[in-house]
């Protein structure tokens, strides 16, 4: 019983929701290998052999694994599924985007976004935007499943000392679909899923500008930017700062919500946080029923008073 | 240009879904259902395309019971043209979704399939790419736009960072995400003239793919309650609270 984990990483570094993935796989009790498929990813393969409990680094290198697109991941990964028992990867949007296409290669159904291992065939998830956990029992023989990197500590990244074996992609590629360009958000902020402190803004906010006064905030604190999806549908801040069931999902150590009402999908995606304070005008807001400190008042008054406080 | 739109029927967006007693599922007696929203999205793109000359027709296919019909007649009421039912009662996993899907695409040849990235109630985020993966098609997954050429078409995707454009050859799988568009709503003519649009129903069996669930669901409960905490009266005592109290600053 061998499980296999398919690395999320940039070329150069090993991406944190890997390690969550991996204490995921140290859970089902088996070997663990790592996948690390790439072009000029030599760093993120030695990295992955250091990490805790990884026995074996699987290394493909090809310019057609360059943006990991779905088609050609899928088909290799469905290549090299022969002899494991579990693959996983990440519920990243990575993850999500090649994984089901190895599920249907190989004919199994999928088991997307798990929160907990019962045993080796059972599994808890959420389902209707985290107003119930299902527990789930695969019967296919070999199980295909992403995890929630928030719902599993990360193992160590240095301690394991792993052999690394180099595979060739072959006829694997596909060249129905083509990389044509990124747009990614350039923040000297740490990322969403990754930040400690997240401060994040809704509706109340009233526009994009106003932002800025999160901003200040989020320097202070070393936080994050998030936002609700009230305040992304009224275009104040592109759709990758969304945390909630349609965006991000987080769970940081401390979750400030200013001016969020806390519509379900929203708390979906953040109510595992350690610590959460809301501020917000409507002492009524459902948001005050998770938050472990709440204030009422006027988000434009006690911002530039929490920046001076810090 | 063909488009296969799928859509499926869910509890509504806005109704608080509970958990039976029994713990079996969730209670859907009596419950308000609709269009899952990432399929309205779909649909609307569709019609977008179609409007725009680059789509000549539009073909949405349901899988579930009878009442689906009207979430298909929705679609119809939206712009679709005509709508195939692939009625059952038994729950439908995405791996047979995808298969019953794959079926639906032989008998129609369309050059896309859009549909939406995953269904408010299973959140699986898996049938698109299955069904790329069974037909051997190019996917754009996430869409936030979507930009049709000569025989490929561009999709924006939203990823964990920001954007991501990729370049398919059609026939391709385009799944939707939030930003694409924001979809209209059925005019009263439009709904009247929907209900005289052809509506075609079959069983899974009819297309031979078996349905029965690989995965099974043993419980389903209600996620761990959070208790709410205290009210603090000022930005003073909230600093203090959680420098001193909370120790996460």
């Amino acid at each position: 019983m061998t499980t296999l984990v398919i690395a999320e990483h940039n070329n150069s570094e090993l991406l944190a929701s890997t390690l969550s993935t991996i204490a995921a796989a140290k859970e089902l009790g088996n070997g663990v290998h790592v996948l690390v498929a790439g072009k000029g990813a030599g760093s993120v393969a030695e990295a992955a052999a250091k990490v805790e409990s990884v026995e074996k680094v699987l290394h493909v290198e090809d310019a057609a694994l360059e943006h990991l697109l779905a088609e050609t991941l899928g088909n290799l990964v469905a290549k090299v599924a022969e002899g494991y028992s579990h693959i996983l990867a990440p519920a990243t949007t990575f993850g999500k985007n090649f994984m089901p296409r190895v599920a249907a290669k190989l004919d199994v159904q999928m088991i997307s976004d798990i929160i907990g291992v019962e045993s080796a065939d059972t599994f808890k998830r959420p389902v209707f935007a985290g107003n119930a956990i299902a527990t789930v029992q695969s019967e296919d023989s070999v199980k295909l499943i992403t995890v929630r990197s928030t719902a599993f500590d990360a193992v160590a990244a240095e301690g394991g000392s792993a052999e690394t074996t180099t595979i060739e992609l072959g006829d694997a590629a596909s060249t129905k679909s083509s990389f044509v360009g990124q747009e990614l958000t350039e923040s000297e902020r740490p990322e969403l899923t990754a930040a400690s402190v997240i401060i994040s803004g809704g509706r109340g906010m009233q526009s994009g500008d106003n932002f800025h006064m999160l901003e200040e905030i989020a320097d202070k604190l070393g936080a994050a930017v998030g936002a609700s999806r009230a305040a992304v549908d009224a275009g104040f801040v592109p759709n990758d700062y969304q945390v909630g069931q349609t965006g991000k999902i987080v769970a940081p150590e401390l979750y400030i919500a200013v001016g969020i009402s806390g519509a379900i999908q929203h708390l979906a995606g953040m109510k595992d946080s350690k610590v959460i304070v809301a501020i917000n005008k409507d002492e009524e807001a459902p948001i005050f029923q998770v938050a472990d400190y709440g204030l009422v008042a006027d988000l434009f008054k006690v911002l530039p008073e929490l920046k001076e406080a810090l | 240009m063909k488009i296969l739109v799928a859509v499926k029927r869910v509890i509504d967006y806005n109704v608080k879904v509970r958990v039976k007693a029994d713990n079996s599922g969730v209670e859907t007696a009596n419950v308000k259902m609709s269009m899952n929203p990432f399929c309205e999205i779909a649909v609307e793109e569709a019609v977008r395309l179609k409007e725009k000359g680059a789509a000549s027709e539009i073909v949405v296919v349901s899988i579930g019971p009878q009442q689906a019909q009207e979430t298909l007649r929705t679609a119809l009421a939206l712009g679709a043209d005509r709508a195939i039912l692939v009625k059952t009662d038994e729950e439908v996993q995405p791996l047979a979704v995808s298969k019953i899907l794959k079926e639906i695409v032989a008998k129609e040849s369309p050059e896309m399939v859009i549909m939406g990235k995953q269904s408010i109630d299973g959140d699986n985020n898996q049938t698109g790419q299955m069904l790329g993966a069974l037909l051997d098609w190019p996917q754009g997954t996430f869409a936030s736009e979507v930009k049709v050429e000569e025989g490929k078409v561009n999709v924006t995707r939203e990823i964990d960072g920001g954007l991501e454009t990729v370049a398919l050859e059609l026939p391709a799988i385009v799944t939707t995400d939030l930003r694409l568009n924001e979809p209209r709503f059925a005019s009263l003519p439009n709904i009247m003239k929907a209900k005289k649009k052809p509506l075609e129903e079959m069983a899974p069996a009819d297309l031979g793919v078996d349905i029965a669930p690989r995965v099974k669901t043993l419980k389903v409960e209600p996620p761990a309650e959070r208790q709410a905490g205290i009210k603090v009266e000022s930005v003073e005592e909230l600093v203090e609270k959680l420098k001193n109290e909370a120790k996460v600053i």
